[in-house]
């Protein structure tokens, strides 16, 4: 007889509130996340805080497989003979285990390959679309719950889910829904695939306010109607929030965008969480929900502007007039043997290094450069402004992978008084975390934003491709044309080796 | 478990990220986003209880469906963090 097709009476599904023990067991998976998240305060701390982060998981899914697996026989069910043929009794739906041990499988696979193959570069892609994933995830998490209440033990015995949950499975699926669709467009936008201008639609801001307004009043409605209709709009109407919300927000905001989802994904994990009385969801929930919140803060004050303005988006054009005109002004070219002349006899090099950088691949050949300088007795720090790259981080993470001890690595607050005290400030593929005018000019659209002081340098070497373009913010670098400046126009990978070359 | 305990671990919980993810060095914010994204796949449990759900085929293939997703992540986002987390390296002196 196939298992499918047992009478109910025969098999034991387990729902409703589980025993302690695996409440604890969840408990524990929570407490590892945190410990995961605690390892992060220095180097040395993290891999074992990775470790913890595992072993929580394998926990959970461990916990959950055992106690969640219908148990098919007579000895379960407490009813001496058993139809079910050539089973035996008391064993678990081998089909269904199996189908869910093979959809483990696929994941791995696919997760492990990805891992390992996937270019330091790439990472802003990468955690966009893992964003995406377990937003979609929440999604078809919350549509099970919706289909089958019985199975997550959230409706009364003739089908009706109990309104609480109807609140929480809503803004579950809800977040779930704009975290997947939001993070596809971060993904197309840094990928490439999508340019990384904003679009703006006409009357946007009353689009998205309108809509976010009908997610909301249907959720509330959901607790009064629980009608597929009901649900199913929900859904599709937070998705299309989520598009609309992320195409107007340009490339350089993409730091605070991607730090917005991974919050959101969070919020969404947490909402699963309260309709699943879960507490290991939930403590997650709330720790990635607040990693992703205080990541965007962060980003936020690097580049001195409101959340609020970030996510009315519009900012980060590639081309903007008012560039044009600056390019008369005089400035200097510097060859690479120049470069090399003026770091070899330099006591300190300050390196900073910015998104040109990583496009260029420079990391490896910048790093041979330092070494060089080293071997002739310069001392060589790395300067790092929090928007440096497109994700919090994204800098730390190359210059590791070029192996750039991680001790040589400053962030802006620590490093900027050195500059003063510097023979040469090396800027490749940075722009406007460098620009004087945030100090200075109250005009500009960058101003107030915390800059790194590379001016103060006494000679300020400025690795970029040409002199037409202008950073992310569409604003002229007044650094170009001061006597203390040297351009180096050329690829920034180019540029490093025949520096190297130069050297040597 | 009741709503208000539930809500009490909600909230504690948000102040413990509050303090742990400060004190994160801005160097390991990239591993921060890999890991919290591995971590937020816990997800997994949701969608297991719908992939063994018996005698529910929609839930079940809803739970499949989400296992996948999940599980990427959580294999994925774990690997690439250790594999982030192994290049940084101290000065060799």
């Amino acid at each position: 007889m196939d298992p499918a097709n047992l009478p109910p009476e025969w098999v034991m599904m387990r729902h409703g509130t589980p025993p302690a023990g695996v409440l604890i067991a969840y408990l524990i998976a929570g407490v590892c996340f945190i410990l995961a998240l605690r390892g992060l305060s220095s180097p040395v701390s993290s891999r074992r805080g990775n470790r913890f982060g595992m072993f929580g998981m394998l926990l959970a899914i461990v916990t959950t497989l055992l106690f969640y697996m219908p148990m098919i026989g007579s000895d379960v069910v407490g009813v001496p003979e058993f139809p079910g043929g050539g089973f035996g009794s008391n064993h678990p739906d081998w089909r269904l285990l199996g189908q869910v041990l093979a959809a483990i499988a696929i994941g791995a696979t696919i997760g492990l390959v990805t891992a390992r193959r996937i270019a330091m570069t790439a990472m802003p892609q990468l955690v966009a679309a893992f964003h995406s994933l377990v937003g979609m995830a929440a999604v078809l998490v919350g549509a099970a719950a919706y289909l089958s209440p019985a199975a997550f033990g959230i409706a009364d015995p003739g089908g009706l889910i109990h309104p609480g949950s109807r609140l929480e499975m809503g803004l579950g699926v809800a977040i779930g829904a704009i975290t997947f669709s939001g993070s596809v467009i971060a993904f197309l936008k840094l990928n490439g695939n999508m340019s990384g201008k904003p679009i703006l639609l006409p009357l946007r801001h009353v689009i998205n306010l309108g809509t976010l307004a009908a997610i909301l009043g249907l959720i509330a409605y959901f607790t009064q109607d629980q009608s597929p209709w009901v649900f199913w709009t929900v859904a599709a109407l937070s998705f299309a929030i989520g598009f609309l919300l992320i195409i107007p927000i340009g490339g350089a905001d993409m730091p605070v965008v991607i730090s917005m989802l991974n919050s959101y994904s969070g919020w969404a994990a947490a909402a699963m969480g309260f309709t699943l009385h879960n507490s290991a969801m939930i403590v997650t929930g709330a720790l990635v929900g607040s990693s992703g919140a205080i990541l965007s803060y962060i980003m936020c004050r690097a580049m001195n502007r409101s959340f609020i303005s970030v996510i009315a988006g519009g900012f980060g054009g590639e081309a903007v007039a008012g560039g044009g005109e600056a390019i008369d002004k005089p400035w200097k070219r510097g060859s690479a043997e120049d470069a090399a002349f003026l770091m070899s006899q330099a006591e300190q090099v300050i390196i900073v290094p910015g998104y040109g950088m990583a496009v260029a691949q420079a990391q490896h050949a910048l790093r041979e450069m330092a070494d060089l300088l080293k071997k002739e007795g310069v001392a060589v720090k790395y300067a790092i402004h929090p928007v440096a790259g497109r994700m919090p981080g994204h800098m730390n993470v190359l210059l590791a992978e070029a192996n750039v001890p991680y001790d040589e690595v400053f962030e802006l607050e620590d490093v900027n008084s050195e500059f003063a005290r510097t023979d040469v400030a090396f800027v490749i593929g940075a722009n406007d975390v460098t620009n004087p005018a945030a100090k200075t000019d109250k005009s500009s659209p960058i101003y107030g934003m915390p800059v790194l002081d590379v001016e103060k340098a006494k000679t300020v070497l400025f690795v970029k491709r040409s002199m037409g373009g202008v950073g992310y913010a569409g604003v002229d670098n007044e650094l170009f044309y001061r006597d203390n400046t040297m351009m180096l126009l050329a690829d920034a990978k180019k540029m490093v080796e025949e520096i190297v070359k130069a050297m040597g | 478990m009741d709503f208000i305990s539930i809500l009490s671990i909600f909230v504690l919980a948000c102040f413990v990220g509050y303090y742990v993810v400060w004190s994160v060095t801005p160097a390991l914010h990239t591993p921060l986003m890999s890991v919290t994204n591995a971590i937020s796949s816990v997800i997994v449990v949701g969608a297991l209880i719908a992939g063994l759900a018996w005698g529910q085929t929609g839930a079940n293939w809803l739970g499949l469906a989400a296992i996948v997703m999940a599980s990427i992540n959580i294999f994925g986002g774990f690997a690439v963090t250790a594999r982030m987390l192994a290049m940084y390296k101290k000065r060799e002196r």
